[in-house]
Parts: structure tokens; C-alpha cells; sequence
């Protein structure tokens, strides 16, 4: 039983012009129908590059952006179906460390005052010694000195402002951690303290997390399970391990494929899938398989009008291609122009064009 | 980008940098002062305002006569007034009274339209931009529209339309800048709140469970206060001179030996040609108290700024 579950989440921004009598032209589709299972325990990372609608789903899993359609259960409960008023207490249950420690920590309230509001906003029994003794513990754990509860935001570096974010997230006891790209306002030096921390703290609190990131190492390091995502979909899901040594998208492959390899023979003699153009809009996303105006094994049937469903292909293993058992097997070769060698890839990159959409 | 072998090889606890840094924890109210206290700007404007201030209170020791007292008549003569002396520092105006005096006691006057217009405008206008800036949506659109309706209404017509109905007296133009004000302070804080709200923090405290009340109350009004009060000291400096131009169209009051800087300009205006010193004395005044209040306002400006926090 996950302890996540999500069915078929769509959360679209109306397009709307007009100040008096507005009319809709229309709806950004930031996320477009993504199904989730995220065990108990485990890690489910989420990755994609900007603007394919994974930090949506994370705040509309949030409930901080509300959904268009679909359904959200939470270790058995359904969590769209409550008003904000009535879920509030629910939310302690599932907490969200953000992105930029900064922005997310009010620059007015000292480390112990935003670590105190949680219990005293959800009525935590104990009082006012005992939300002490609780806070000092977890600063503890994240690795704060005591003396850090008087002091501001400001005050902090960037990895011990996320450390208190992510104490934050853990105040309240939560059984699930959305972690919204966690380190990447980081610098490198100070992100895998911070990824390692949160591991430790998985065994820990025995949390759930669901990571987002565009960082693969990032995500691979930290997940048990990984999924892609692309304009709003999700188009491959894998056990991380699984994922990283047999990408079978198009898309996870070219993803992939973009990781530097700290050796230069590797990296002299790799096959790099370069992709071209940018990411359509989502509020006018290609038809048929989303990714087939960028895809270099797009067929000429199929690809643009028949939108695939996530199959799986092994145990574990989802993809969304119609055509990914033949990719695998070597059967369909990739458009020359799109894949190069390394050294060849900037002669390639000037002298293909794009095929018309 | 780090590799997993990275990852692995850093231990996570005991945090990146150590936190044992010497200088004292400090608020960002403490960080304020001390900014201003560096501020030269600051110090001359709290100085001016300081003076100003004292002058106002303790106007009945330090003026050497009453400001209604006009028992220097006789000393006047068409085209020739008395100039400063030892006894009159700043020389007899047209109609026999002590200058100096006149000019103390106006700084009471000045003072007292600048405190209440400022309380009342600010007090009305924080009221009806935290609504607006509170619930946003229609409420939002209707509350501002009636703002701007009030913010398209011209002050001075106003202000005389105010006198008309209730009668020229102080508290006439209160209500007027008052007024005047109020929109001022309603469309800042809306605004800021607005922006407030779109704040990752705001996201963070609902995500945390805290309630509507408790996000507006403890976090967003707290973080849009700032310009308010930025605004609070410059729409003083404003009231001052606002006050002045109202009691120099004589809308202030309806007696006229009432001790003000604008009336005085006023009785200053007939002897223009042959003692412009009259007027040069209240207009110092009022540019020195505006000045006062102004240059505070700019300092603690740049002392709230968050961005310039070092």
C-alpha cells in the first residue's frame, strides 16, 4: 500500500484576458494527467528540466496550488476532497522543504519562534517546555547548535538556512517530505551534506520522501524509485538503478546522456543524444506523444497523433513510447543528425535542422 | 554537479561553515538603528525633528511673548517695521506682534495638524489597504476602485470643500490631508501585501497548517509594514507644508491672530516689498521641520531596505 497516491493529478492555469468581463483562451497544462505511487519508506525522486511542471505537482500535491482534476490519498485519505479549513490539521502529516532557504524562512522570525508556530498552530500538547525540549532535539539532529534559536535568516549560510527549513519540515512529526529541488540553491560543496543529511534523517523519522530535482546525481543518490517527467507528463519510471543504467525514453536517454563523466575517455567516446529546440508550450503541447517534435527515433506513424500510455515494460519499469521495446533492441536507428559522437556533436549541431512540427 | 562517490565521501552533520561567528545575534529592529545611527542624512533629520519638536512643547518657556500680543503697534510704521532688537529677535510683524514668538508658538500648531492628519490618514488608509491586501479577489477590486475614486478627487478642492461644509477650522484641515492620505496608505500596503502573499514564506506557512488569520497577522503585515512607516514620516514632512498652504489660503481657522506659519506668510505677503524677511521667517520654518521629517524618512528608507543589509 502506497503511502502516496496519486490518480491521473491535472492542475491547468486558466489563460484569461480582460479586466472587467474576462474570457478564458484557454489553460497552461503545467501538469497533465501524472499518476504517483510513493511507498512507505521509500524515496520516489522526480525529475525533468525547467518547466515541465514538476514544481507544480509538488505544490499541488502541497494543496498550495489547487488541482483541476484528479485525486491525492495520503496514507488512505483523500486529500483533495477537503476544504482548506479541514485539512489544515491534516497538514501536519505531510511537509515541504522548499527550494530557496531564504525566501521560505520569514526574514522577521528567529529560528525558535518559526520552529515553535507549527506545534503551537496544531495545538501540540506538551506547552511551552516541551515544544523547547522537542525543538533543541531536532536542531540537534540537523545539525544546529543550540545557539542558533535566537538568531535570523539572515544571520545563517545557505546549507545551515535549508538545515533549518528542513527542521521545520520535521517539527510537526510528518510522514511524508516533498522536497522541491532541496539543494540547488546550494553550493556544491554544501549539497551533498545536505542530500546526506536528509538520508540519515529518512532512517531516522522512517519519513517518505518525494524529491524534486533536475540534478540527476542528486536525485539518483537519494531515490529508490525515479520518474521523468516531460511537458506535464510522465514519461519513464524506473528503480533509480534500473533508470540510470538502461534509459529507455528518448527523452531519459538524451537526459542522460547530457551528464558529464568525470573521465576523459569515457567522455571522449560516449554517444550524446543532442536535443533540439526548446520545450513547447504547455498550453499548446504537441499532439500525439508530447515529446515527438523533439525526438530523434520519432516514426512516421503513430508518434504524432496516438498519445502512449505509461507501460510497463519490466517490473517497475514504466515508459511512455510506443516504440521503446524496438529503440531498445537497436531495431529503429535514431535520425543521423541527431546523435553524434562528442567531438563531432558542435558540426552536427549547426548543420541540422528541425524538422517542421 | 556532484557524484554519488562525493556525496558519500563528506560527512553530514556538524553543519558547512561553523556558526561560532563573534559578533553578536541581532534583530533586524537593532540592525535598523544602527544603520541610522551611521547615517549622517539620519542624524541631521532627527535633529531637526528634535528641535522642532521641542520647540512645539515647550513653546510657552522658550517664546518671549504671548503670539496674540499685538502691544508693539505703535512701534509700526507703513513700509517700516521694526527689525530684529534685543528685545524682539526677529522684529514686529505688520500688525504689532513679536515674530519669534509667533513663530514658536506656530511650530505647536504645525505639529499638532501633522500628528493627527498623519494618525487618522495612516490609521484609515493601513485599515482599508490590509482588507484589500488581506482577502484580495473582489474585495480587493472593489475596495481599490473606491480608492482611486478618492485618490482622482484633488486635494485642495477637497479641503475647501470640506471647509465650506464644516466651517474654516483646524479640525477642517485635518480631515482634509487627513483624507488626502488616506488613499496614499491603503494602495502601499495593498501592494505590498500583494507581493508579500506570492512569497515562498507565505507558501511555507500554509504548507505548515497556520491558519489564514495567523499568516496575515504574524507574517505578511509585519513583512509590508516598512514602506507604511517610510511613508508615515515623509507624509508628515507633506502635512507640514499642507497645512501651511491651507492656512495661507486662510481656510485654518477663523481667527486670525491664531499663531501658523501659513497665516503668517499671509501677513507677511502686504509687506513683501519693504520687509521680506517676514516671509522668509516662516518659510525657513516650514521647509526646516519638512526637511527634518523628510530626510528621516529616506534614511530609515534605506536602513529597512532589506537588500542593503550587509
Amino acid at each position: 500500500m502506497s503511502l502516496l497516491q496519486v490518480r491521473d493529478l491535472k492542475v491547468h492555469f486558466p489563460i484569461r484576458s480582460g479586466t472587467l468581463f474576462t474570457r478564458q483562451h484557454g489553460s497552461v497544462k503545467a501538469v497533465d494527467g501524472v499518476d504517483l505511487d510513493v511507498p512507505a519508506g521509500t524515496t520516489f525522486g522526480l525529475v525533468g528540466e525547467s518547466g515541465c511542471g514538476k514544481s507544480t505537482l509538488a505544490r499541488a500535491i502541497m494543496r498550495l496550488v489547487e488541482p483541476t482534476a484528479g485525486s491525492i490519498t495520503l496514507d488512505g485519505r483523500d486529500l483533495l476532497g477537503l476544504s482548506e479549513r479541514r485539512l489544515r490539521p491534516v497538514r501536519r502529516d505531510f511537509q515541504m522543504v522548499f527550494q530557496d532557504p531564504m525566501a521560505s524562512l520569514d526574514p522577521r522570525q528567529n529560528v525558535e519562534s518559526l520552529l515553535t508556530e507549527p506545534l503551537r498552530a496544531h495545538r501540540i500538547p506538551g506547552g511551552s517546555v516541551e515544544h523547547a525540549r522537542r525543538i533543541r532535539t531536532l536542531l540537534e539532529v540537523v545539525g544546529l547548535p543550540a545557539t542558533a534559536l535566537e538568531r535570523y535568516p539572515h544571520e545563517f549560510s545557505g546549507g545551515q538556512r535549508q538545515r533549518i527549513g528542513i527542521a521545520r519540515a520535521l517539527v510537526l512529526n510528518p510522514k511524508l517530505v516533498v522536497a522541491d529541488e532541496p539543494v540547488s540553491a546550494l553550493d556544491v560543496s554544501v549539497q551533498a551534506q545536505v542530500i546526506n543529511l536528509l538520508k540519515e534523517l529518512q532512517e531516522t523519522f522512517s519519513l517518505t520522501y518525494l524529491v524534486i530535482a533536475h540534478d540527476l546525481a542528486v536525485v539518483r543518490h537519494i531515490s529508490d524509485t525515479v520518474a521523468v517527467m516531460y511537458l506535464g507528463q510522465i514519461i519513464e519510471q524506473a528503480p533509480a538503478t534500473a533508470l540510470y543504467r538502461a534509459p529507455t525514453h528518448p527523452y531519459t536517454k538524451a537526459l542522460m546522456g547530457a551528464v558529464p563523466v568525470p573521465d576523459p575517455a569515457v567522455e571522449a567516446s560516449r554517444t550524446r543524444i543532442l536535443l533540439r529546440g526548446d520545450l513547447p508550450s504547455p498550453a499548446n503541447p504537441p499532439s500525439g506523444c508530447r515529446f515527438h517534435t523533439r525526438c530523434p527515433w520519432r516514426q512516421a506513424t503513430r508518434c504524432a497523433d496516438e498519445r502512449p500510455a505509461l507501460r510497463t515494460l519490466a517490473p517497475g519499469h514504466q515508459v511512455a513510447c510506443h516504440f521503446a521495446e524496438e529503440i531498445a533492441a537497436g531495431r529503429i536507428p535514431p535520425s543521423t543528425t541527431a546523435v553524434s559522437s562528442a567531438a563531432a556533436a558542435p558540426a552536427a549541431a549547426s548543420s541540422a535542422a528541425e524538422p517542421p512540427s | 554537479m556532484s557524484t554519488p562517490e562525493q556525496v558519500a565521501a563528506t560527512r553530514p552533520t556538524g553543519g558547512d561553515e561553523a556558526i561560532g561567528s563573534p559578533r553578536p545575534t541581532r534583530g533586524l529592529r537593532s540592525d535598523a538603528l544602527r544603520r541610522l545611527r551611521r547615517n549622517p542624512m539620519a542624524v541631521v533629520g532627527f535633529t531637526l525633528i528634535l528641535i522642532f519638536v521641542g520647540v512645539a512643547v515647550f513653546a510657552p518657556w522658550i517664546a518671549p511673548y504671548s503670539p496674540k500680543d499685538n502691544s508693539w503697534l505703535s512701534e509700526v510704521r507703513p513700509g517700516a517695521y521694526p527689525g530684529p532688537s534685543a528685545e524682539h529677535w526677529l522684529g514686529i510683524d505688520p500688525l504689532g506682534r513679536d515674530v519669534f514668538s509667533r513663530l514658536v508658538y506656530g511650530a505647536r500648531q504645525s505639529l499638532l495638524i501633522g500628528v493627527v492628519s498623519l494618525a487618522v490618514g495612516a490609521t484609515v488608509g493601513v485599515g482599508i489597504g490590509l482588507l484589500a491586501g488581506a482577502f484580495g479577489g473582489w474585495v480587493d477590486t472593489v475596495v481599490m476602485r473606491l480608492v482611486d475614486i478618492m485618490l482622482s478627487v484633488p486635494g485642495l478642492l477637497f479641503a475647501i470643500a470640506i471647509a465650506a461644509m464644516l466651517g474654516q477650522s483646524l479640525t477642517s484641515v485635518m480631515i482634509a490631508i487627513a483624507v488626502v492620505n488616506i488613499p496614499i496608505f491603503a494602495r502601499l500596503l495593498r501592494g505590498e501585501m500583494l507581493g508579500q502573499r506570492a512569497a515562498d514564506y507565505v507558501l511555507a506557512a500554509r504548507s505548515l497548517g497556520i491558519s489564514r488569520a495567523g499568516i496575515v497577522f504574524r507574517h505578511v503585515l509585519p513583512n509590508s509594514f516598512t514602506p507604511v512607516i517610510v511613508q508615515g514620516t515623509l507624509t508628515l514632512a507633506l502635512a507640514i507644508v499642507e497645512a501651511a498652504g491651507l492656512a495661507f489660503l486662510g481656510l485654518s481657522g477663523s481667527d486670525p491672530s491664531a499663531p501658523e506659519w501659513g497665516r503668517m506668510l499671509t501677513d507677511a505677503q502686504v509687506a513683501l516689498t519693504s520687509a521680506p524677511q517676514l516671509a522668509l521667517y516662516p518659510g525657513l520654518a516650514i521647509v526646516l521641520a519638512a526637511l527634518g521629517f523628510t530626510l528621516l524618512g529616506e534614511s530609515l528608507r534605506e536602513a529597512l531596505d532589506p537588500k542593503l543589509r550587509r
